[in-house]
């Protein structure tokens, strides 16, 4: 009895603040305006998110969310390993120092590249220190892209050298003794090994870059640039929730299926993946 | 012998560019002008008027309190979930975990749409209530993610040996489970409070009234261009950050050893 009494102000709670929710944003999503100005059941915000100009802010977001990644992955994983193999002694120090960082107020992290890409930022300093011309860093993908990788790198670094700390180093030793070279060792052992993490790292980056809208509102400023920009832009200023209700719902898909295929690689289950982060 | 430069080489690369823009920051947060393109000499008005500035430090106000109630509030009922979680049967536990899990999955600007949109319907106000509630259900799931497995690791009969042995419920649980599931709940407790203070985009869709934490703050006043006082305020939360960690790092080492 108190067994199940226990869990009911959760089920209530959860029931009301993310079932409901949900539930009216796919209602929302699915109520078009008719000829004469009422609502109705259609598919219009649906057909209408497929429109060049809305196809072209979903394949930059995706564009620029699969950019990010990769570069992380490329600047993470050799990260990683350093880290994996430092001498214990310092290597506590350096990993608390690489979260540091990630615990910072993610909008001040973000903020901090305006003071450096801005028109009267560091970088320009620097520019007519050396007197050369200057240029414009600010809002422009780049931007928002070293936004990104500034900003998601740790989620890649950590949970590549969480699974390379937990490797059977014995499997590596045995790789050696029978003759591979390191080369080898790397990309027939250890790489392989380090995919779990590898896939954790590539969904903890991929997935809030492809839904951010901070970044690129602060670093970039123009207004449908990626699909966060687009809802946010649906529900605060243009006020109709029925089509950014209908880009949201596109976006979880987005998110779903992107987490379909990495389960399908191998990757582990997505709740330990939210926990192990802390 | 190459190797070994190149790591060190690279790792102060990396460090260069996680570091390079908190301490360009820090760096103009003392500097006698607004520009952040040359040294202009040294000054620590932006800290007096970072101080004097009642809309960060409401907000700063604000970020904490519901930080505090969030915490609070969604320990309480993501430990008391977990509870019952962990006896039901099957597709029963299945299916509410999938829910559960739907908070932490969903991009942050779907929740916070989602929940705005609830809050609109229901006509109620968007505000201080609206933000702690918004707050509050993001939080639950971690909780009871950080609770569940410290049940599965206590032997299954204790609550029935307590109960059969006399305990009341209420003692059964004080008594015999809540020593078991502690670390858990402080665990699940810490998530709640950093997720809260850490917030932006499901506050920024959940507010309203004047109400806005740290975050919101930073970003409205950065989209208005480059503030020292911004400067100011995150050399400040850096140093927090980083003496909060030095201690925690200190302290799981005593504990190693």
């Amino acid at each position: 009895m108190i067994k199940r009494l226990s869990s009911g102000p959760y089920l209530l709670w959860i029931a009301m603040f993310v079932l409901v929710p949900i539930l009216m944003i796919f209602a929302f999503s699915l109520l078009g305006k008719s000829p004469e100005g009422g609502l109705v059941f259609s598919f219009s915000n649906f057909s209408r998110a497929f429109e060049p100009i809305y196809i072209s802010v979903l394949v930059r977001s995706l564009k620029i969310a699969l950019e990010a990644t990769l570069i992380c992955f490329l600047m993470g994983y050799p990260m990683a390993m350093i880290l994996a193999k430092m001498n214990p002694k310092y290597r506590t120090t350096a990993v608390m120092l690489f979260v540091v960082p990630m615990w910072m107020n993610f909008l001040l992290r973000t903020y901090s590249w305006m003071t450096i890409l801005g028109k009267n930022g560091v970088l320009n300093g620097l520019l007519s220190l050396l007197g050369l011309p200057q240029m414009t860093f600010l809002y422009s993908e780049g931007a928002v892209l070293l936004g990104m990788v500034y900003n998601f790198l740790p989620f890649m670094v950590l949970p590549i050298y969480t699974v390379l700390m937990k490797m059977d180093k014995s499997l590596i030793e045995a790789a050696e003794d029978l003759g591979g070279d390191k080369k080898t060792v790397f990309f027939k052992v250890i790489f392989p090994l380090s995919l779990p993490g590898i896939l954790s790292g590539v969904s903890m980056v991929f997935m809030p870059a492809v839904s951010t809208f901070v970044i690129s509102n602060l670093l970039y400023g123009g207004q449908y640039m990626l699909i966060g920009n687009l809802i946010e832009q649906q529900y605060l200023v243009v006020n109709d929730w029925n089509f950014g209700s209908a880009v949201a719902i596109i976006l979880m898909l987005l998110i779903l299926v992107t987490m379909a295929i990495m389960n399908r690689l191998g990757g582990s289950n997505a709740e330990q993946r939210g926990v192990n982060l802390w | 012998m190459v190797t070994k430069i190149l790591n060190k080489f690279y790792t102060v690369l990396i460090f260069g560019f996680l570091y390079a823009p908190i301490a360009v920051l820090a760096v103009f947060s003392f500097n006698d002008s607004k520009s952040t393109a040359k040294w202009e000499g040294f000054t620590l008005d932006w800290y007096q008027s970072l101080f004097q500035n009642s809309y960060i430090m409401k907000s700063l106000y604000y970020t904490v309190l519901v930080a505090v109630i969030a915490a609070i509030a969604a320990t309480i009922i993501g430990t008391f979930a977990a509870f019952g979680i962990f006896y039901m049967k099957g597709w029963k536990q299945r299916a509410i975990l999938n829910v559960n899990s739907i908070p932490i999955l969903n991009p942050d600007i779907v929740t916070g749409i989602s929940l705005m949109t609830l809050f609109v319907a229901l006509n109620i106000e968007l505000g201080l209530l609206t933000m702690i509630i918004a707050h509050i259900t993001f939080c639950i799931p971690y909780v009871v993610l950080s609770v569940l497995p410290k049940f599965k690791q206590m032997p299954a009969e204790m609550l029935e040996a307590a109960l059969d042995l006399g305990a009341t419920p209420w003692v059964a649980f004080k008594k015999v489970i809540y020593p078991e599931i502690k670390p858990g709940i402080i665990t699940g407790a810490l998530i709640a409070f950093t997720l809260s203070i850490d917030d932006f985009v499901i506050s920024f869709f959940n507010t309203g009234n004047g109400v806005s934490n740290l975050s919101i703050a930073i970003y409205s006043m950065a989209r208005r261009g480059i503030k020292p006082e911004i400067n100011a305020l995150s050399t400040l939360m850096f140093l927090t950050v980083l003496i909060l960690m030095l201690i925690l790092n200190k302290r799981t080492k005593i504990e190693e050893i």
